[in-house]
């Protein structure tokens, strides 16, 4: 009977292990892509249905495809502490990533069950400063689990309700956990005003512990309006 | 205790087993998918972020 008991507990020790490690990153990638995939597809339908205001301003017709357009970007309002604002794909990270974004970095509000925290107090997508995201590395899906095999120029798009912010990695860099002049305007550059439109993701290093923070800075590239549909790095990927 | 288990649930070896296989599968859907996100957040409350 005791021994029963003890098998027991150890058998419950052990699923919990492999269940962090595997089995609730599984279960938790699954559910963020989903997740990110109904948002995205609620966006698109919520823009179909609106009767067209049509702030669409195409009087400059449509004769000049730029190598790389960009509208100048919508900046929506800053989310609350787990209110989804975004969704994120990297095309990197794998063709079906689309996590969920959500304002507040806490664990149990916004990382945990959501996917990619936004530093509040830290620039919307697509705004001039220093737009700063964190996310889990391993466990609970890992949004960030890649983020060391990013390479330069890679796209990291991020999709709200008013459209596609296209960013482009630039480096990484490793830091200590209380390094927060990595989330300043421009990074690490204390006083300077923004000069930029910077993205900056902070994530665990090295993976399983929390000694250091992986960091991944990129810039932005371009505004695509929902109007216009999809930017051209997005296809292929959906 | 699982031999009392055994003991106790109804029908020949094989409608036990089957019983069985569905109690493990709901215990440990409950397990992956309620008590370990739950006990994960009690024992590292603050990883991931700056304090």
């Amino acid at each position: 009977m005791l021994g029963e008991l003890f098998i027991t507990a150890g058998v419950l020790a052990l699923l919990f292990v492999a269940w962090q490690l595997w089995i609730g990153d599984w279960i938790g990638a699954a559910q963020k892509n989903a997740e990110g995939s109904s948002i995205s597809e609620q966006w698109a339908s919520e823009f179909a249905a609106s009767p067209t205001p049509t702030v669409t301003p195409s009087p400059t017709a449509s004769a000049t495809p730029e190598p790389t357009k960009t509208a100048e970007p919508v900046i929506i309002p800053e989310a609350k502490n787990g209110a989804v604002f975004g969704v994120m794909y990297i095309p990197r990270f794998g063709k079906d990533y689309q996590v969920p974004m959500a304002g507040g970095v806490s664990r149990p509000i916004t990382l945990d069950p959501i996917g990619i925290g936004h530093y509040p107090g830290t620039p919307m997508p697509g705004a001039v400063g220093n737009v700063s995201l964190a996310a889990h590395r391993t466990t609970y899906g890992k949004p960030f689990n890649k983020i060391a095999k990013l390479r330069l120029d890679d796209p990291i798009i991020i999709e709200t309700k008013a459209g596609w912010y296209v960013y482009r990695f630039r480096n990484l860099e490793y830091v200590k956990p209380g390094a927060v002049d990595v989330l300043l305007p421009v990074p690490q550059e204390e006083g300077v005003k923004a000069d930029g439109r910077y993205l900056t993701m902070t994530s665990c290093s090295p993976m399983y512990w929390k000694t250091e923070r992986i960091v991944a800075y990129s810039v932005f590239e371009s505004f695509t309006p929902r109007a216009d549909g999809p930017p051209d790095v997005l296809k292929g990927v959906k | 205790m699982y031999a009392a288990l055994w003991r106790i649930l109804p029908g020949p070896w094989w409608v036990r087993v089957l019983i069985l296989l569905v109690v493990v599968a709901a215990v440990l859907y409950g397990l992956f998918f309620y008590a370990f996100p739950w006990f994960s957040a009690i024992i590292d409350p603050d990883s991931g972020t700056v304090q």
